[in-house]
């Protein structure tokens, strides 16, 4: 493949031979997230000590996820599954009660075809607890695709709307909230007057697992657009998942989310919106307004806002402009953040993408053309399922200001003296949203201001000579 | 099916690619689906190794499950073959090749006869052994390859060095403190005039293997790895070994006692005497001696403490606390279930009880019943030690980055008593420390919420912002209301909402 930088976005595929987390890692942040519900690993000690590695420290605080371990036994079926799951699941109940228990199939589970979603509606009114089933393998998927698949199994648990009733729920909900905060002061009631104020508009619901306080940043944005939020999948607890149902809107917060918006719109008859995502404030911007005109709502004070952040992001910017950036690619959230870098006056060699849904990402796959041709940038060469090794070749030909890339690479390319950002961070760290937009530059510029301190000294190579061209 | 939570030693293939990854110019290719390449992660991270890892994945997919690997492995290898030179490329099976059951050894076969590399099938089998037995028969299985060739080839070289000298075997990657406990049998080797013959396989050469019998005897540091070779080596060249594990004096000074043995044996002109090198170490270099006679050591006479690691760590520790300090060990332990029978012959009369199991919840159960003064773990054992209170010294794998320290800090050796002491000694006082401050009611720790002393303020949460408030990270929060109520002073507001919380956020931040 030519380093040549084309004027039109380039898309190629290569073996697949790159580092990346398993699937199963999903399980770190879900179990955090809903607050309820308790994660089982259906798999082997690989599972097990990957978890075990990659969590650290969580590991130690009681986790609501263990892993059912799979002995010789289970593999040549000596045991029978169902009565091994059933005793480990009474197990779970007993000790800690959840609302849900997820399963989660691994590659050992498909390789001997353990049947997991023909075992867990018997178990379910067996045991009484909701058992959801989400098959996050490594056969098939990479890093943050985990979510998307247990998004998507728990989209079909979500209660069913029927917008007719709806309506006088909702009477019915205002009327005991008003009831509630009538001791209050009244400023209270002002502001209940003030949500009543928004505009009617069709319920929306939005996918993807967010910590609470960035999904209340996200809600609040929208809220000042007249909007409201009516559920988020994931909710905070199991026991509030949104409801759903034909007339009901959704919209993804991120990229990698494609299963769970087919199966909202196939399954559940929900109306997707397909926006760029709010991440970086040209992200947010592009998807408020996305959202507001499906809804035929005229958005205000947006560009002030937008523009708001930009300034307030001036010092990073000043220390991107004109720095190139290669992503390996890993997690699913490089089209979005290269677009916003753009933006940022930053120069992208190349996307690598484990996987590019095409459709669900086509409104990014757009903003991101825009602004290249906007600032007049060079387009990226996306490549799906990149090839580690062949992009180590590219990176010592282009020597890229900035590499981001998984754990495995970063120190080795550091002791080469390419500043790298671990690109598992993005997936951590808060980046939704105008708020978070600086977070962002934060992770991204800090590799630089380091080393800027360091280049002086004369050390950027680290590595011994006869080791230079091993890979 | 077994409910776990936390294991203390990895998958078979994690003990393959240390023992790969740790030679020189070794490459080992995986079977396995996408992201169990884990292992360069953990490599990179704990190591902080600058070289990119020498491990790749062939990797397993829907279409090799629905087609098997067909050419995809053998490709896979001549390729890295091509690009990499390296001598020796081990494919590595996992828990996913295992149960797949594709006929590795086959592909093998056919990739060696268009590589210039040597290809071999790394003979461990996920279901039967962990990590640590799956290093030790892939040490031992990369080692008795060579020396087979180079026996076929002629090559072999079976007389020995004119002067004394060592193989050391076991040696690798994410091993427990071995880079420095390499240093310091290196030294200890030298102080008594033995070359060192070979490092396996850290560092090691898989092309200087066949000059391993021109050693006078091995040196096997660590029970876990590297006894299967020593024991092959013995077999067929008749090398003996020690494997004695050099660790607290006593240990070492029977250690050293049997390089003596060994040296003298073979050396008809010369006699070695090292019992003088033994005593002046003993007394004046290394401070463990008389730190257990010094009043110190006296003051932690009788106190309890508890030990589990692998069998090496648990049993040395086991050994130094009861022997050398007169520290009570009311229980010591292993996760090495396959080596329990050596463990308890070792520890035997050394400790009350002795527990062996790798599931950590029985442990954090036993520490908790005998709550000891101090607890000698794994990074497990110091986790279970926070949550009950208790000071704990980690002295064995499984281990966090702060166990890679950049510092010398060996186990091994006569330094490495020392740094043993200091752990000792430093777990113990901070405990004390901690149960005299409870008895006197603690330091002035009552919480700083405001940076001014009056506490009157005229600003109001409401409800909703004071739910968001308690959903911040409780480190944060108390600046975050700090800051959110400067915010709102400055700008006249007081009533505080969310809106105004991430108005302040953002305002603050920029």
């Amino acid at each position: 493949m030519s380093n040549k930088i084309s004027e039109t976005l380039t898309f190629e595929c290569e073996t697949g031979n790159y580092h990346t987390f398993c699937p199963i890692s999903c399980v770190a942040w879900l179990y955090q997230k809903i607050e309820d519900s308790f994660f089982l690993v259906v798999g082997t000690k690989t599972c097990g000590y990957f978890l075990q590695n990659a969590l650290g420290v969580m590991i130690f605080a009681e986790p609501r996820y263990a892993m059912a371990e799979l002995e010789e036994g289970d593999i040549s079926a000596q045991l029978n599954d169902y009565e091994e799951l059933k005793r480990l699941c009474l197990q779970i109940k007993k000790n800690r009660n959840p609302s849900v228990i997820i399963w989660i199939g691994t590659c050992t589970t498909e390789i001997i075809k353990m049947d997991l979603e023909g075992m867990a509606p018997k178990l379910e009114t067996e045991i009484g607890i909701p058992i959801v089933v989400a098959r996050a393998n490594g056969l098939d998927y990479a890093f943050t695709q985990g979510e998307d698949t247990v998004l998507a199994a728990m989209a079909h648990r979500c209660p069913e709307r029927i917008l007719s009733i709806d309506r006088k729920d909702k009477t019915i909900q205002d009327q005991t909230i008003q009831d509630l905060f009538s001791f209050l002061p009244p400023k209270k009631k002002e502001e209940i007057l003030e949500s009543k104020k928004l505009k009617k508009h069709p319920p929306l619901v939005l996918s993807g697992s967010l910590p609470s306080t960035v999904a209340s940043q996200l809600s609040l944005e929208l809220k000042r657009q007249s909007i409201q939020v009516s559920g988020w999948l994931p909710a905070q607890r199991y026991t509030d998942l949104p409801s759903l149902g034909e007339g009901v809107y959704v919209c993804g917060i991120n990229p990698f989310l494609s299963r769970t918006a087919t199966t909202l719109m196939r399954r559940r008859k929900c109306k997707l919106i397909g926006a760029p995502f709010p991440i970086g404030p040209d992200g947010t911007r592009a998807w408020i307004e996305k959202i507001c005109s499906v809804f035929g709502i005229e958005t205000h004070g947006l560009e002030e806002r937008e523009q708001q952040m930009w300034e307030s992001l001036k010092d990073y910017l000043d220390l991107v402009r004109g720095k190139s950036v290669f992503f390996m690619g890993d997690n699913l959230l490089e089209i979005s953040l290269a677009r916003f870098l753009i933006r940022c006056g930053m120069i992208v060699y190349e996307i690598g993408i484990p996987y590019l849904d095409k459709r669900y990402q086509a409104a990014e796959l757009v903003l991101l053309q825009n602004t290249c041709e906007n600032l007049c940038t060079p387009m990226p060469h996306i490549v799906e399922k990149p090839d580690n090794y062949n992009q180590i070749q590219r990176m010592r030909e282009l020597q890229p200001d900035l590499a981001i890339t998984g754990m495995a690479h970063a120190n080795p390319l550091e002791a080469r003296g390419i500043n790298t950002k671990w690109s598992v961070e993005f997936t951590f760290a808060q980046i939704h949203g105008f708020t978070n937009a600086r977070d962002v530059l934060e992770l991204v510029t800090r590799p630089l201001r380091r080393n800027n301190g360091l280049e002086n000294l004369g050390w950027t190579n680290l590595i011994k000579k006869e080791n230079e061209s091993k890979v | 099916m077994k409910l776990a939570y936390w294991m203390y030693a990895g998958p078979a293939h994690i003990g393959t690619l240390r023992v790969a990854s740790s030679f020189k110019n070794v490459h080992a290719i995986m079977h396995a689906p996408l992201g169990d390449d884990y292992f360069n992660v953990m490599r990179s991270m704990l190591e902080r190794e600058r070289d990119f890892t020498p491990v790749t994945a062939s990797i397993v997919d829907r279409h090799v499950l629905a087609r098997g690997s067909q050419e995809k492995v053998v490709d896979n290898i001549t390729r890295k073959d091509k690009e990499e030179c390296p001598d020796l490329i081990v494919l590595t099976p996992t828990c996913t090749s295992s149960i797949l059951q594709e006929d590795l050894q086959n592909f093998v076969d056919r990739a060696s006869i268009t590589s210039n590399s040597d290809v071999i099938l790394a003979d461990v089998n996920h279901y039967r052994v962990n990590e640590l037995q799956a290093a030790d028969r892939t040490l031992e299985q990369v080692v008795r390859y060579y020396l087979d060739k180079a026996n076929r080839q002629g090559t072999l070289n079976k007389s020995i060095t004119d002067k004394p000298s060592a193989n050391i075997i076991g040696i690798f990657t994410l091993g427990f403190h071995n880079q420095h406990d390499c240093r310091e049998l290196k030294r200890l080797l030298q102080d008594l005039d033995i070359k060192i013959n070979q490092v396996i396989p850290e560092g090691g050469s898989v092309k200087n293997l066949k000059n391993l019998p021109k050693a006078w005897f091995n040196l096997v540091p660590y029970r876990e790895v590297g006894l299967m070779t020593a024991i092959y080596l013995e077999k067929q060249f008749g090398m003996p070994y020690i494997s004695t594990t050099p660790m607290g004096i006593v240990d070492t000074a029977e250690c050293i006692r049997q390089i003596e043995k060994h040296v003298n044996k073979l050396n008809p002109n010369k006699t070695f005497n090292y019992e003088p090198y033994i005593d002046q170490q003993t007394r004046f270099v290394s401070q463990a001696a008389w730190f257990s006679r010094s009043i110190d050591c006296q003051n932690l006479t009788g106190k309890k403490a508890v030990v589990f690691g692998d069998a090496t760590h648990a049993a040395s520790i086991t050994k130094i606390l009861a022997r050398e300090m007169g520290i009570c060990v009311s229980c010591t332990g292993t996760y090495c279930i396959h080596d329990a029978e050596w463990f308890k012959e070792q520890v035997q009369g050394f400790s009350d009880e002795i527990l062996i199991t790798d599931n950590h919840t029985e442990v954090g159960d036993m520490i908790a019943r005998i709550e000891p003064s101090a607890i000698f773990g794994t990074q497990m054992e110091r986790h279970i030690g926070k949550r009950l209170d208790i000071p704990c010294g980690v002295i064995s794998s499984p281990v966090h980055i702060q166990n890679f320290p950049l510092g010398y800090r060996p186990f091994l050796g006569y330094e490495g008593t020392n740094q043993i002491a200091d752990l000792v000694y430093n777990s113990f006082t901070l405990g004390m420390e901690d149960h005299l401050l409870e008895i006197f009611g603690g330091h002035d720790t009552k919480e700083v919420i405001t940076k001014s002393l009056s506490t009157d303020t005229d600003l109001t949460w409401n409800y909703e912002s004071q739910l968001e408030l308690n959903k911040i990270p409780g480190f944060v929060r108390g600046k975050i209301k700090r800051n959110t109520e400067k915010f709102a002073r400055q700008n006249g507001i007081t009533n505080i909402t969310i809106e105004v919380m991430y108005a302040a956020k953002e305002a603050l931040s920029a």
